[in-house]
């Protein structure tokens, strides 16, 4: 039983850390390797707000979450932008700025001691017989509601259907009228926040580090590969098989193989089968 | 009767230099002047290189000249597979850490010499290497190269959690190399030699071979070439180069462990080779040579210098992607001037 | 004399997600003759070529050649047995000249093998190849490079690259889409003299008036099943091929 609960909660965590990457890619095709990068950041600028200057809860979140979408929409505006539709550079360069994000972060002192953030409530509750802390049914609150609500808004709105539209066909889109460079600025923000998002919620779980950024960037990459990129609901799904696969792996072997379960998720998937379990988009077959 | 069409325009134009066309392609060489022309850049780096160690100041800078060796030979590799083959390889790291564990379990668990390892590294690693990428080669640009990113990343934590050869210690004690002049002129050399060697291929027919299956892969299977052999045969060099760098490495430390397998192999060498200059397989190398020093002056600093070169890369791939030595060479080759339209 | 029959497509069919491109399509190519294939744009014929070269697997039925099975050979051991194609849409390797294009498949095992290994010097066979296609070695033209030649040349480029190959069968995809009326009179004796060498050929075509000079027969598909089969003349007389094509081309014919 306890394994059950734990294994929902560590796939709405998947979920939450994938939801910035998926959106980006799935609105414009942008694969963002920094998504790690901001994750971390919004973490670290958090614990600055915090400790630092002394702000409050509230406005620490909201500050770091404003200056995250900046920071998203700035490198999308000034850098990524140039370099739209060529696949491997768009790799290499998203790469590189979320390296060097947390690299600098690394350098700017963010090492050594422990920093975490705060929970947001003390105490756990009984479910089922298992303790379950506020935190983590904060963690479960917050990734429902944001997969609905993103659910929701990519297939049933009109400025939804449009971006996900945008993202089958950009040509189309385009004359169609939709300024998908705009789409893709709003698309990159909104990815950077989601990941800032997920950052507050689920590092007060444990510690910030630097380290933390690149595992994060390697399990976003697994949920949306094996889920199929491009595919919302393949992306639900996989959370979920890896929520449970890794939970199980860490349980029954031992919390050293934690990352290799993702790891090896990717590759093999890949080998396998990959556009993924439930692509929607057959993009490796090419028309001859 | 003429009419202006429009207010006169000037526009650049560029033009092959005469010392260019006459030394091209069928022409033969007819003066000390143009055979100085196709000799200078390339005596000129040869000289350089072989003469580098000789000017480095002390031990420490001497070093730096080994590994600037290592990190040429990875960006030539990657160079080579991305450009010429289509293969962007973004886990260099997977090469240098096969390398130089295979020559550290040769070295501490068997007792090879280095002469051994070194070589045995090289052959063996690069045949385990593609192997491990096989499986991967029918796989379009975006992702093999997601893929490839995550293999070192996978071996580093599978080494770890398994707690085999050494585990996040690595192993220690190894034989190392003699003495600094030993390891600058072996090197240095096998660089040389690599990069000639690898310019030879892409310009006979076996190299046109790779160059059509990158440009469009479908048109080469109904031109009877068998994509993957031909992947193989490109991984394969490539992962030879990149197993020595591993192997060398190895021994000029004493160590290996699974910092080989580090972020830091991967990247560098595709900062190297963007900001060299991609496709002219001489611009990686000179581009490892400046990035090196560079990062190295500011070592002190810590992890700045990572960021130093991740920024690099990113500026120069989104703002300058033909990278230095392409524009060298189209200086050198090329002149410009207005012209009225 | 009877003709071996060379290539054989039996009750091929595929589907792609719901879409039934080859439905239960028969064919027989003999040695030496040029077939037509027409029909109406989406009608399959691209995925019959498809799945006779290896690119793509199909559902169900067989391709045989030479009696031996080849269905769902990788295309490069297709190509090596003396099978090549165009394609409809150009695949030139741009960034190589002209005739460095053709060092590709003249360095295939096909031609190591059909040559003995004796070739000589591919890149005069190339410039040989491609000054026979019509390209003007006086200016250069071979030299260019492929992404700056105009259509016409890399129509005949793509026929080329198989010529290289030493055929038997050359399976040509709308090779006359785009070209003016001189142009297309440049490549009918090209196709004329390779058939008269002993070369098969296939041609998928849209100008009728040009390929009804050069086929011997033609097949006509519509909607991925083949509608008639036959001479020419007989074919197009047939209501439902007209019905299929409904268009100005049709009349065209009937001078």
């Amino acid at each position: 039983m306890g394994i059950l609960i734990y294994g929902i909660i560590n796939s709405i965590v998947f979920a939450l850390i994938a939801m910035g990457f998926a959106l980006v890619y799935g609105i414009s095709r942008l694969p963002n390797f920094a998504h790690g990068a901001f994750y971390i950041l919004a973490g670290f600028l958090t614990y600055t707000f915090l400790f630092g200057l002394g702000l409050n809860s509230p406005a620490s979140i909201i500050l770091s979450l404003i200056i995250i979408a900046g920071i998203g929409a700035t490198v999308y505006r000034f850098l990524l932008i140039r370099i739209r539709g060529m696949e491997a550079s768009e790799i290499i360069a998203s790469l590189a700025i979320g390296f060097a994000i947390m690299e600098g972060l690394r350098f700017a002192g963010f090492r050594g001691k422990t920093y975490t953030l705060p929970v947001f409530l003390e105490g756990t509750v009984r479910i089922a017989g298992v303790p379950v802390d506020f935190q983590r049914l904060i963690i479960i609150g917050v990734g429902v509601v944001l997969i609905v609500v993103l659910w929701l808004f990519t297939h049933h709105t009109k400025v939804g259907l449009a971006l996900r539209a945008m993202a089958q066909d950009e040509g189309a889109a385009l004359m169609l009228g939709i300024d998908t460079d705009f789409a893709a600025l709003i698309a990159l923000a909104s990815g950077s926040v989601l990941a800032g998002l997920a950052a507050i919620v689920i590092l007060p779980l444990g510690n910030i580090t630097v380290e933390t950024g690149y595992d994060i960037l390697i399990n976003a990459i697994a949920v949306c590969i094996i889920g199929g990129l491009g595919s919302w609901v393949g992306a639900v799904l996989a959370s979920f098989i890896l929520g449970f696969a890794q939970m199980l792996t860490v349980y029954i072997v031992g919390a050293q193989w934690q990352m290799v379960v993702a790891l090896m998720a990717i590759i093999l998937i890949l080998i396998a089968r990959p556009s993924g379990l439930l692509a929607r988009q057959k993009e490796l077959e090419e028309r001859v | 009767m003429l009419t202006q069409v429009g207010p006169r325009e000037r526009r650049k134009e560029r033009l092959d230099r005469g010392l260019k066309v006459r030394t091209e392609g069928i022409y033969a060489l007819s003066s000390g002047k143009e055979a100085l022309y196709l000799l200078a850049p390339r005596l000129t780096l040869i000289l350089g290189l072989l003469v580098l160690p000789l000017l480095m100041p002390n031990l420490y800078w001497q070093r730096v000249i080994c590994i600037m060796g290592v990190f040429a030979l990875l960006s030539l590799a990657f160079d080579f597979l991305a450009n010429y083959v289509g293969l962007i390889c973004l886990g260099g790291a997977l090469f240098m850490g096969v390398g130089g564990y295979i020559a550290g379990i040769l070295n501490s668990l068997f007792g090879m010499p280095l002469v051994v390892t070194i070589p045995a590294a090289t052959v063996t690693g690069a045949v385990f290497s593609t192997v491990l990428l096989s499986p991967c080669f029918p796989l379009r640009g975006i992702y093999f190269a997601i893929v490839t990113l995550m293999y070192p990343l996978a071996a580093s934590r599978i080494i770890e959690a398994l707690d085999i050869f050494g585990g996040t210690e690595g192993m220690a004690g190894l034989d190392t190399l003699p003495n600094i002049w030993f390891a600058s002129y072996s090197i240095i050399p096998v660089l040389l030699v690599s990069l000639f060697a690898l310019r030879r291929l892409v310009t006979e027919d076996i190299g046109l071979v790779l160059r059509g299956l990158k440009d469009n892969d479908q048109a080469a299977k109904a031109s009877g070439i068998s994509i993957t052999r031909y992947k193989a045969y490109s991984t394969f060099i490539a992962s030879a180069i990149g197993c020595f760098s591993g192997a060398y490495l190895a021994h000029l430390y004493g160590w290996a462990g699974i910092s080989l397998f580090a972020l830091d192999f991967s990247i560098l060498p595709i900062a190297a080779s963007v900001i060299g200059g991609m496709g002219t397989l001489v611009g990686p190398v000179l581009g490892a040579f400046i990035l090196i020093p560079l990062t190295e002056l500011l070592r002190e600093l810590g992890t700045l210098r990572i960021v130093l070169y991740s920024l690099l890369l990113a500026g120069f791939i989104v703002f300058k992607p033909e990278g230095l030595m392409t524009y060298a060479q189209r200086k050198y080759h090329q002149f410009e001037h207005w012209v009225e339209v | 004399m009877a003709e071996e029959v060379l290539l054989q497509v039996r009750n091929a069919t595929k589907s792609f997600g719901g879409v039934r491109a080859v439905v239960d399509v028969s064919l027989s190519l003999s040695e030496g003759e040029i077939l037509g294939i027409i029909g109406p744009n989406g009608s399959g014929k691209t995925t019959l070529v498809n799945l006779i070269t290896g690119f793509v697997k199909p559902d169900s039925g067989e391709v045989l050649f030479r009696g031996k099975r080849i269905t769902g050979l990788q295309p490069h051991k297709i190509a090596n047995l003396g099978i090549t194609r165009t394609f409809q849409i150009m695949r030139p390797y741009h960034s190589l000249s002209a005739f460095k294009n053709l060092i590709v498949p003249l360095y295939s095992p096909r031609v190591h093998q059909t040559t003995g290994g004796k070739l000589g010097d591919r890149d005069a066979v190339a410039i040989d190849i491609l000054e026979e296609i019509g390209f003007e070695r006086d200016a250069y033209v071979p030299y260019k490079i492929a992404s700056s030649l105009p259509l016409g040349y890399l129509k005949r480029l793509e026929v080329a690259r198989c010529i290289a190959m030493r055929p038997e069968i050359i399976i040509c995809d709308e090779i006359f889409s785009g070209l003016s009326m001189a142009e297309i009179a440049t490549m009918v004796p090209l196709l004329e003299k390779l058939q008269m060498q002993g070369t098969t050929i296939m041609m998928i075509e849209h100008r009728l008036r040009e390929l009804f000079r050069l086929v011997n027969r033609v097949i006509v598909m519509n909607f991925g099943e083949k509608l008639a089969e036959g001479i020419p003349e007989e074919v197009m007389e047939k209501p439902d091929v007209r019905e299929a094509y409904l268009g100005t081309e049709v009349d065209n014919v009937r001078d």
